[in-house]
């Protein structure tokens, strides 16, 4: 609980004090700039969650990323589908690697980081395969409007992150589903032996981390006006980062999309708060780095 | 009083301890004599794990002081209180897995070659096997701690303990885990240490071992200090008083054995390497009891029932209707519930709340579509099985990790209970947890049994399967080595079953009649 609350007062303090030393941080407009940076990570992160509570850990989202761009952006010329077929293409892409990456960790019972990291190099050299290489270009409008068009006021990343937030929520803490992903980080074999079926509960996490992934390529793409195989490069560090300050524990069993939340609005505010002031990004990388550790200290000692 | 402080090997004098503001040991004071075994009983939460805790320097008392052999010691830490002479055998096992078992035992002392900072593996593993000589054991020291059983990990930790050379040897329920012929030997250990003047400071909840090798006795309740006296001017019941503060008049609830219809028949079942041909059949309102030695394949062949291990051939038939059980979700599914030997390891979720423990099993009916939690519901189930059961908590949200042995293991039960299932297995379910605790488990299983439940009980203490069960079944190295009906069955036949003597023989009344 005190951990809980920790993070949330760190969040509060860092948006005081950004407030404070810059007038322009609390205008709505850079507030909604905020959203928009923190959405593609924060929409993979909301999966990464999942993946962390049962105490796994899913490296390829950045490469899953790239991939699902690509194919996205292959679907997204001008006069060739309706807008749904390369959303849903993408999807379904991410969705069938994360489940593999499933089946292996689930059945196999191989380390996830290794498996995801073999993920990681093979959805990449897809990407590269799929496209030779060159970022797919000339995308249709309907298309470029998922990353750049407004709904009721608010960018569609922002509302795509805001909805995916509420999903993660709900299945994360109202579902019995949520619930067995708890069992399954706390203890996997009493959860099977209470007659969980863990491997399914597994293989779902990680193809629900795969999708979410192609959202944020989706995302990514549709902002940028391309698909690109060199997208989301170290992404999936930064996503670890906010579950992890958001007090998921690498260990599993303990976590929620709340924390994450405040884990990805921290890295975001800091990254356009430090812009605000002008310090160069190669500073923001330190302090990022720093914070992250921190975090962990503070979780550490209020969970004692 | 003065006089006899001259034998004591350790005095602790007047230790306090608050944890947050409670009082876990309040001026507690201990003395322990030169080459004594001395018991340290009281209820879970008495105080004991403290108290030796504080002694083996792993926490710092708030008020009092420890004299070893005479001098004042300091604040201890773990290695100054190794250093005085004191070594503990947990009751909780820590080994390193991958290591071997001479490497465990000379963990951060390893022999070296002269002036390089070299493991010396040939002194290492030829000293271990002279330990083990000593006590008489045949473990290799080369083993991998992996592939050790329970019991023989418990005593691999005893050796390493001994091999300290310690003046004061710390035991934890030390025969948790190990058969009655392995608790032999180590009384024949600890009476040689005790010979040659070493300090024993004895932690058990068994009575029978308490009066077989304890020279002194002292209790402990509620963090106080509550009397010691030589074990000679004590008995059981005496005892237990002291430590309750009360008589429990019977353990045993008494039960009118109801035998309804069959509902589980176990046919042929082997598993490679683990158990063979196994087969039996329990009724309804039926304790039925599995006694054996350590590693006799009880467990084994409990798992496999419930789908954690698959079985290679044999055929199981519930409410006879012939089943398959692939996992344990199968097993949930046909109405069987498996409260495990190790709570920790696959009974309970240390992370998670009483309430998510205790509604784990049995989530479907508290959701509506199958998936979405009805929180109200789940939690009114949940306060219900709390009361039921009597589990101390200060409420649902409580973490398990937090609670007692006695109460973590009535989560386990409650998670069961709401799966409302017909065949219950329960495998050591008293193991490490207070005689009151202990006395309301028994209370509840009879109770089971009443209702027409049918129980499958493995335990390795004798008392509980005598006073328990209606039929007591007998594993030998994987075998079912004889069924006795309840007026057949007494402690030795059992034994001898255990231990792989045929039972007829004792009928004939003579060894020599085969």
């Amino acid at each position: 609980m005190l951990s809980k609350y920790g993070i949330y007062f760190a969040f509060c303090l860092l948006v005081i004090a950004m407030a404070i030393i810059s007038p322009a941080f609390l205008h709505p407009s850079n507030i909604v700039n905020i959203l928009r940076q923190i959405a593609v990570n924060g929409i993979m992160a909301v999966g990464m969650t999942f993946v962390m509570i049962i105490g796994g850990i899913d490296l390829s989202v950045g490469s899953i990323l790239a991939l699902a761009a690509v194919v996205a952006a292959s679907f997204a010329h001008p006069g060739e589908h309706r807008v749904i077929i390369p959303v849903l293409m993408a999807l379904a892409v991410g969705l069938g690697v994360g489940f593999i990456n499933g089946i292996i960790i689930a059945r196999k019972r191989l380390a996830p980081f290794i498996v995801t990291l073999g993920m990681m190099t093979v959805a990449r050299g897809m990407a590269l395969v799929y496209t030779n290489g060159r970022p797919v270009i000339n995308l249709s409008d309907g298309y470029n409007r998922i990353g750049g068009g407004y709904f009721i006021g608010l960018p569609i990343p922002v509302l795509a992150f805001l909805l995916i937030i509420l999903g993660g929520i709900f299945f994360l803490h109202f579902t019995r589903f949520g619930r067995y992903v708890f069992a399954i980080g706390g203890n996997e074999l009493a959860a099977k032996v209470s007659g969980v079926k863990t491997q399914g509960v597994v293989i779902r996490v990680y193809a629900l981390s795969g999708m979410l992934a192609a959202l944020a390529g989706v995302v990514l793409s549709s902002r940028v006006m391309s698909g690109s195989p060199s997208m989301g490069q170290g992404y999936e560090l930064d996503v670890i980062a906010a579950v992890v300050i958001g007090g998921t524990t690498l260990s599993g069993g303990v976590g929620s999309i709340g924390g994450t939340i405040i884990g990805a609005l921290i890295i975001g505010v800091m990254n356009n708060g430090l812009d605000l002031l002008n310090v160069s990004s190669y500073w923001q990388e330190i302090v990022k780095g720093v914070i992250i550790v921190l975090a962990v200290m503070l979780d550490r000692k209020t969970n004692r | 009083m003065d006089k006899s402080y001259d034998d004591c090997q350790l005095r602790m004098e007047h230790i306090s301890k608050s944890f947050a503001g409670v009082k876990a040991l309040d001026e507690v004071s201990l003395y322990v004599r030169r080459g004594e075994v001395h018991a340290l009983m009281g209820e879970n939460g008495a105080g004991k794990s403290t108290l030796m805790k504080i002694l083996t320097g792993i926490i710092r008392p708030d008020d009092g002081s420890i004299f070893i052999r005479g001098k004042l010691a300091g604040n201890l830490t773990p290695g100054k209180a190794l250093a005085c002479g004191i070594s503990m055998i947990h009751q909780e096992l820590n080994p390193v897995m991958y290591m071997t078992v001479a490497e465990n035992i000379f963990l951060g002392r390893e022999p070296v070659y002269p002036r390089m900072p070299v493991v010396n593996k040939k002194k290492e593993l030829e000293s271990t096997r002279i330990f083990f000589q000593e006590m008489d054991m045949d473990i290799h020291p080369g083993t991998l701690m992996s592939r050790l059983s329970i019991a023989q990990i418990q005593m691999v930790e005893i050796i390493k303990a001994v091999s300290y050379n310690s003046g004061i040897l710390i035991m934890d329920e030390p025969t948790s885990a190990i058969t009655d012929r392995e608790v032999n030997k180590l009384f024949d250990i600890i009476r040689k240490l005790r010979s040659g003047g070493v300090s024993i400071i004895y932690i058990s909840h068994k009575m029978g071992e308490i009066f077989n090798i304890a020279d002194t006795i002292t209790v402990l309740r509620d963090g106080k200090h509550i009397d010691t006296r030589p074990a000679a001017a004590l008995n059981s019941k005496e005892l237990i008083r002291l430590m309750v503060g009360r008589e429990i008049s019977t353990v045993f609830p008494e039960r009118q054995a109801v035998t309804g219809p069959v509902s589980l028949e176990v046919q042929a079942i082997s598993r490679k390497g683990k158990f063979q041909n196994i087969s039996f059949e329990a009724h309804a309102g039926e304790i039925l009891g599995f006694a054996g030695l350590m590693g006799a394949g009880r467990t084994e062949i409990m798992e496999s029932i419930f789908g954690i291990n698959r079985y290679d051939s044999g055929k199981l038939i519930v409410q006879h209707k012939a089943v398959l059980i692939r996992s344990p979700a199968d097993a949930v599914k046909s109405g069987m519930a498996l409260i495990t030997e190790d709570r920790k390891k696959a009974g309970l979720n240390l992370k998670g709340s009483v309430k998510t423990n205790t509604s784990l099993a049995s989530l479907k009916d508290y959701c509506s579509f199958g998936q979405i939690l009805n929180a109200d519901k789940e939690k009114k189930s949940v306060d219900l099985e709390i009361k039921r059961l009597g589990i101390k908590t200060v409420g649902r949200n409580q973490l398990v990790n937090t609670l007692s042995g006695g109460n973590q293991q009535k989560v386990v039960l409650a998670k069961w209970f709401l799966t409302n299932p017909d065949i219950l297995i329960l495998d050591e379910p008293t193991r490490g947890i207070d005689v009151n605790a202990k006395t309301e488990i028994y209370q509840l299983v009879s109770q089971l049994a009443q209702q027409g439940k049918t129980i499958l009980l493995i335990s390795s203490e004798m008392p509980e399967l005598l006073g328990l069960c209606d039929r007591i079944i007998v594993i030998y190295q994987g075998c079912v080595q004889a069924i006795f009906k309840k007026n057949e069955f007494n402690a030795e036949r059992i034994m001898e079953a255990a231990m792989g003597i045929p039972s007829d023989i004792h009928n004939k009344g003579s060894l020599y009649a085969v």
